[in-house]
């Protein structure tokens, strides 16, 4: 049975460095993935997601587990990644945002057109709608941004989430709410043939984001 | 309920966390509100469209940086920064205190004590300088006229004996 994010961090603090590499495999893509999304850079997201690391294992004497090793993780990434941006250091990025992110799409693989393969329209349409999301995502403002990308993308709970954003359930609520209305607006386009597509569902169905 | 007090519970009711009490309310309204019912739905589908988004994974020298990085001394802070050996603090610290102590002396002349008469002297003078070199004002100055030509030789008190 696989040991609680917790357990591991308490091994590390009695020091089992082995149960810090376990935390480092476990949490390294979705840390790379939510500071990428967040300071919108491979490269950065990397050194980040090092320091958030580095912190954490620095921080191993005086861990208490009180809250979950995810909120005290992703609170440590979501305030390096706000302080990185603040600080100007990585304000480069913030020029190319707006520009057409489709010919920098690094975090897709290269397109093979020489190939002429029958996939190959649908590869296409598939980076395009990547992109679009992408900078749908990518444009919203910090804190709706980190509260998607921890609801959405790390399946986090409200409480957990407020956490990390320091603030209360009701305000995050209304945070995810604003931020989902505006991509509901932005991703029309994808949303409409999606729901021509699919039946309507049941009244009274629920789904997990 | 209204369209503006399902916007807290909706992402909690789509989620299937909003609470039977919250439940209720929600579905009461996307019952009777086509617009909530239609914004509800789309929602749905939008956290489909959101997982197309790839993830991104690190780089395979990722464990090795962080590897390198937990073997590197600890950072200085600061302060450490600020006061690089303690010889350095040591002779800052003796160079504020001697000029401190040098300070406390009254100085041994004032030069601007001396230059100030001088100094108010020349300021009336050079105040007065277009009154003084203008003939007409001197020569029709009645004050001159009521002067004595000769000076008055006052007699002096002679001493009781």
């Amino acid at each position: 049975m696989a040991r609680s994010d917790v357990q591991l961090m308490l091994d590390v603090k009695a020091g089992d460095d082995s149960s810090f590499e376990l935390l480092l495999r476990r949490y390294r893509t979705p840390l790379v993935h939510f500071l990428c999304r967040m300071v919108r850079d491979p490269a950065t997201a990397e050194d980040l997601a090092q320091e958030v690391f580095l912190r954490v294992y620095r921080a191993r004497m005086q861990y208490v587990p009180s809250a979950k090793f995810t909120t005290w993780m992703f609170r440590i990434a979501t305030n390096l990644a706000l302080n990185a941006k603040r600080d100007g250091r990585y304000r480069q990025l913030e020029v190319s945002i707006d520009q057409t992110a489709a010919p920098s799409e690094s975090d897709l693989p290269a397109l093979e057109v020489a190939d002429h393969q029958p996939g190959i329209e649908s590869e296409l349409i598939a980076r395009d709608r990547a992109a679009m999301i992408r900078r749908a995502v990518e444009t919203l403002p910090e804190k709706q941004r980190a509260a998607v990308l921890l609801h959405k993308y790390q399946e986090m709970g409200y409480d957990e989430i407020a956490r990390v954003l320091e603030c209360s359930e009701s305000a995050l609520k209304s945070l995810l709410f604003r931020a989902y209305e505006t991509l509901r607006i932005e991703l029309a386009p994808l949303i409409e043939p999606e729901r021509a597509r699919k039946p309507e569902p049941k009244s009274g169905e629920v789904r997990t984001p | 309920m209204n369209c503006q007090r399902i916007e807290k519970n909706l992402i909690a009711y789509l989620d299937g966390k909003a609470n039977p009490s919250q439940r209720r309310e929600v579905e009461a309204h996307l019952a009777e509100c086509a617009a909530c019912r239609e914004r509800a739905e789309q929602f749905r589908v939008l956290w489909g469209v959101l997982d197309e988004l790839p993830v991104i994974s690190p780089s395979p020298s990722f464990d090795a940086a962080v590897h390198a990085h937990l073997r590197e001394p600890r950072r200085a802070g600061l302060w450490t920064w600020l006061v690089p050996s303690p010889r350095v603090a040591f002779a800052v610290t003796a160079l504020v205190v001697f000029s401190v102590w040098l300070s406390s002396f009254p100085p041994a002349h004032s030069p601007t004590v001396v230059a100030a008469p001088s100094s108010e002297a020349d300021f009336k003078m050079i105040e007065d300088l277009p009154v003084l070199e203008n003939y007409d004002v001197l020569a029709n100055f009645d004050a001159l006229s009521e002067l004595p030509a000769q000076p008055v030789v006052r007699a002096q008190p002679q001493p009781q004996l």
